[in-house]
This record gives C-alpha cells, structure tokens and sequence, in this order.
C-alpha cells in the first residue's frame, strides 16, 4: 500500500458496515440462528394468518364439532365452542405478539430515557424520577395492570398502556445502575475534557455501553411481557372476547385439560416457542454487539 | 492583556466539600506558564497535581469540588468567569489533556478512528467527512500508528498504543495547551522513553505549550524548562529547570525528593526517603505545611505561612532563606 503524506489513502480503510458486521457476528452463533429463523416462521405465520385460514373460522362456532381431536380439518382441534383453535392460534397470536413487541419497545424507550436521565444528572433529578418510580411499584404488578385496563376499559391501545406502564420501571432501574456506573468512567471524563457535550456524551459514549444490556434485557422482556399479557386474558382483562388470544385460549382450555389436552398444548407451545426464539435472538445480539468479541 | 503568559494562575484555592468534612485540596496556588514553554508539576500522591488541571479545565466533580477564590488567565481571559458553552468550546480545542490511564480513557465499544473524529467534529463541525477521515489518517500517522488501524477498536492495541491514539485526540485540534496528566504513569519504561519522546518532539512541532504532570523527576528532566514543585496544594518551589537541577538553595521538600532518588554518581547503600506523611488534608498545619515533616523546621514555621523568597527566576517558599528564617535557623538546625 502507497504511503503518501496526507494520509489520502487512508478513506480506502472504510469502516465495514455496522449492519453488515453485526450480521457477519450474528450469523456465528447456532442457537440465535435457530431463534431468528423460528421467530421468522412464527411472525411470518401470524402475519399471513389471513391467508392461510379466514378470521372467520376463529370466532365462528360450530357445536357440532366440539372438542374434536387434531385432524385433517382442524389441524389443532376445536374448542368448546367448536372453533377451529388453529385459526385462534394464528389470529390470537397476532394481537399477543404485536402487544408483546409494541409494550415492549415502548416501555424501553421510556424507561431506558428516564433512567439515563437519572443516572447521568444525578441529585434532584434522579431523586424525581426514582420517588415517582416507588410510587409505581409500591403497587404489585398484576393488581396495578388490572386496575389501568379496569379503569381504562379493555382494548388494544389500553393493555399497551397499562403494560407499558407496568414495565418501564425496570428499565428506569437498569438503565439508571447502568448510567451511574458508566459516567463514572474515565472515558467520559475525557470526552468531557475534550469539549462534549452532555447530550453528545450520553449519546456517542453512554448510550453505546448500554445498550448490550438494554437489547438483551428487551429480548428476555417480550417473552416475560407475552406471558403477562397472557395472564391479563387469562383473567380475562385482555381484548374482548370472541377475539382468540394466547392467554385466553390456555384459560379456556383448562377445563378441558382431561378430555382434550390438545388444546393447552398448543398454545403453550406458542409461547414457549415464541419466547424462546426471542430470547436465542437476545443472547446472539448481545455477542455481536459486543466489541470484545469482534474478530 | 499579557500575550507572553499562555497561562496564569493566581491564588487558586479549591476545596472538596462532603458532608462530613471539607478537603483543602489547593491553597493559593500562584502558576504562571509561557506561551510555548513547558511546565513540570511535580508532587508526590495527593499533592493536588490533578485538581490544579481539572480546575484550569473546569471539570471539578460539580457536586463536591468548588473553587473558592483566585483567578486563571488562559491567554488573557478569565477561565473562572466563562459559562458552560465557552468552555465547551475551549475544552479539546484550545486546551486538551491527557489522563493518566490509556486503558480507561478511551470507550470500548467506539473505534479510535470514530474517537478521534469526534474531537474533530466537534469544534469543527462544518468539516466534509472525507476531510474529517483525512484529518483523522494524519493525526494517527503523527503518533506513530499506521491510519488503516482506525477501523480497529482499544481493545486491538496495547497500552502504548492507546495512549499514543489518546495523545492524538488531544492534539487532534491543535490545541494551544496541552495538560499532560502522568501520561506514562501506566506504561513500562521502554514505552515511557518512546511515549515521552513522542510528546515533545509534537509538542516542538505544533509549538504547543504543555502542563506535564508527574512524580517522575526524570521525565522532568527530559522534556520540562520549567518545573513547579507542590505540596499541599500549594506550589513550594518553582523555577526554570536548570533552578530546580542545579541551584544550591532548595526548599527541603525538594531536597528530600532528590534525596529519595537513586544517583548514579553516589553509592549510597539505603535511599533516604522523607519522613512522615503529607498532612491529612482536612486538617491543615496552621503554618508551613511541611513543617511537620521538615528537618530544619523553627518556630516560625509552625506559625505562619511562609512568604516567597525569589531569586531571579528561582522562587521557594520557606523561611529558611527570609530575614525572618535567618536569625532562628540557628536554633532549629542542630
């Protein structure tokens, strides 16, 4: 390579593309593999439910065919009510996941600001922040989601409140430890020193070291606020009913639990797969995103 | 406005305020620094080397540290009196430091390449970013490191390397001031030698001037024209280095720190190190701070300061060579 004196040659030196290099990271752990493409199959599935089986089949009810076993015709058998539980699995799916994901990336946007907000300026602001955070959880989780969506009345945008609500305080905390121990750093100091300024500080030098834990801390929170938002149906605060949702399929199904044990399988194995493949994606974004690890 | 002083600074006094006691960290400091020169500030662990450079930057922890009084003139304008927003644009620009610890100075998860573009970007925010790349390229290839190694991250280099791509942030602006925190504190003494050499043949090229903070006498020797000795939290001794080096008259604490250093031309079976501890800081001697320790100690220095004796460039502060000092060092020296 020429060395020539103004350093020309050096723009050849391109920083690979983040994206591509963070792909190139990702691609090398098995296990997240296996999570992307089964969290591909899974979104992919519920994204075209209305072409694989019409809305209508989930809420229509045909009692002649109650409780039937998985079939040709109904692949995970019927409910009670003789719906098809595939076409609930799908069309449930979609409302679970879309709240699940849309709580998620909201209560970590919001929580994840405030808790660096707090960390980083420290004194009143934080004790602002942190006081009205006890506020929020002097009060239990469930007892507090339940009274939001009572109080709200149930419906999709009201559960994504009252989730969001429930879940952005453990942001606050983590992202908070984690800003109070990273402004500490002598890094910052001496971005300081070279004339940044907070926002750019928090930004290009804070923010960067967070954000490992923030990712896998979302990624294991979508499958946490999954199950949530299962048990908000299951005690039947979710979205109203006909409308199929994971939570309140396992609800229904309990009663059935002898008889047709089908029924419970498969939407738990909804969860489980869809948290799981989450969570295997988490765990891979963590070792791509982390510098120590790049080759 | 004085245009030969880069810097001056005039009975600087900082404390570290907590609720349970109040550190007396520096105590009418007086420093003055030519445009161009370079200064030793030299102390042991504690003296308040590091609190005088974070007060010329007015970077002080906020909730602890407070500048009580005095006056720093960087280039003629009062640092003390200037908002956040004028700083901001001095810090980096005009004058730059180096810490101490390459391996923590610089964020893990950012390439050199992307931290020195910051420094750049930052104060000149209207420069393309090829020119920022070239700049970039270049500022590598001064400290030494081939500019293809800016797509790398801290962690691919080795502690010299890192305080190499330090130094390059730091002089990536070309600043005017340069405040050398024990920069080769953290590096084995082969690098040192190369790190050292790296700074003053840069800080001969860009003509800048520069703060060298240290405990090393040696480095003093090597790269300083002017030394200033502390003690807590004030400057004993200061002078040019051949002062310092070659003058008879010394402040004892200056003697001592000779004293506690190998000298290749005497055999000396045992080093003599000074006795005692510095003072604990929160608690002051009400007199010369050295006092408690200083082999030629009088009365009078356990009383009051003592005032500035100077000879041409040469200035200590200590009684032993005031008409005050004279008529009792007969007594106090045995």
């Amino acid at each position: 390579m020429k060395n020539n004196e103004n350093g020309s040659d050096a723009i050849l030196y391109k920083k690979e593309n983040q994206f591509k290099e963070i792909w190139r990271r990702f691609r090398k752990s098995k296990g997240a593999v296996i999570g992307l493409i089964l969290f591909i199959v899974i979104a992919g599935g519920l994204l075209a439910a209305d072409l694989i089986v019409p809305y209508e089949k989930a809420v229509s009810q045909n009692f002649g065919a109650r409780l039937a076993p998985p079939s040709m015709e109904y692949p995970f058998g019927t409910d009670g009510y003789g719906r098809d539980a595939f076409a609930r699995l799908l069309h449930g799916g979609r409302t679970s996941l879309s709240i699940a994901l849309l709580a998620t990336f909201s209560s970590a946007i919001i929580g994840s600001s405030l808790g660096a907000i707090a960390g980083f300026f420290g004194g009143k602001v934080d004790n602002l922040i942190m006081r009205s955070l006890d506020i929020f959880m002097s009060v239990p989780d469930i007892l507090f989601t339940m009274a939001v969506v009572y109080a709200l009345g149930p419906s999709f945008t009201n559960l994504l409140i009252a989730l969001t609500l429930a879940y952005f305080t453990n942001y606050v905390r983590l992202v908070r430890s984690q800003v109070l121990n990273l402004a500490e750093q002598d890094y910052v100091e001496a971005a300081r020193a070279g004339g940044a300024k907070n926002a750019r500080i928090i930004i290009s030098h804070i923010i960067p070291n967070a954000i490992g834990v923030i990712i896998v801390n979302t990624t294991l929170n979508v499958a946490k606020i999954i199950l949530y938002e299962s048990t908000l149906s299951f005690l039947g605060l979710g979205m109203p009913p006909p409308h199929p949702e994971w939570g309140l399929m396992l609800a229904e199904a309990r009663e059935f639990m002898r008889t047709a044990p089908w029924l419970m399988f498969f939407p738990s194995a909804a969860i489980v797969f869809t948290a799981a493949s989450i969570n295997l994606i988490g765990d891979g974004m963590r070792d791509a995103l982390d510098p120590h690890l790049k080759s | 406005m004085n245009t030969a002083n880069i810097l001056e600074i005039k009975d600087l006094k900082v404390i570290y305020k907590t609720d349970l006691e109040v550190v007396e960290a520096i105590n009418g400091l007086n420093l003055t620094l030519g445009k161009g020169k370079t200064l030793g500030l030299v102390g042991e662990t504690g003296a308040g080397k590091t609190t005088t450079a974070l007060s010329i930057l007015k970077l002080l922890p906020s909730v602890t540290g407070k500048i009580l009084n005095g006056s720093i003139l960087f280039d003629g304008e009062e640092i003390l009196k200037m908002d956040e927003k004028k700083m901001q644009a001095i810090r980096g620009n005009r004058i730059s430091m180096v810490f101490q610890d390459p391996m923590t100075s610089l964020n893990p998860v950012l390439t050199v390449g992307d931290q020195i573009a910051e420094a750049i970007q930052l104060h000149n925010p209207e420069m393309s970013k090829e020119d920022v790349q070239k700049k970039v390229a270049s500022s590598l290839e001064l400290v030494g490191i081939p500019s293809w190694r800016s797509v790398e991250y801290p962690h691919q280099f080795s502690g010299g390397m890192k305080q190499r791509v330090v130094i390059a942030i730091a002089l990536a602006c070309e600043p005017e001031l340069l405040i050398a925190d024990e920069p080769t504190t953290a590096l084995d003494v082969t690098i040192q030698a190369q790190v050292l050499s790296m700074i003053r043949d840069l800080r001969d090229r860009f003509n800048t001037s520069m703060i060298m903070i240290t405990h090393d006498l040696g480095i003093v020797a090597q790269t300083c024209d002017d030394v200033a000795v502390m003690y807590a939290g004030t400057i004993i001794e200061s002078g040019t280095a051949e002062d310092i080096f070659l003058n008879k008259d010394h402040h004892p604490y200056t003697v001592g720190l000779f004293n506690s250093i190998p000298n290749l031309d005497v055999k000396t079976d045992r080093l003599s190190p000074i006795e005692g501890l510095m003072p604990d800081p929160t608690d002051l001697p009400k007199g010369c701070a050295f006092s408690p320790r200083c082999p030629h100690a009088m009365e009078i220095c356990h009383q009051k300061r003592p005032p500035v004796y100077t000879n041409n460039t040469h200035n200590i502060a200590c009684f032993l060579f005031l008409p005050e000092g004279k008529q009792g060092n007969k007594g106090g020296e045995e």
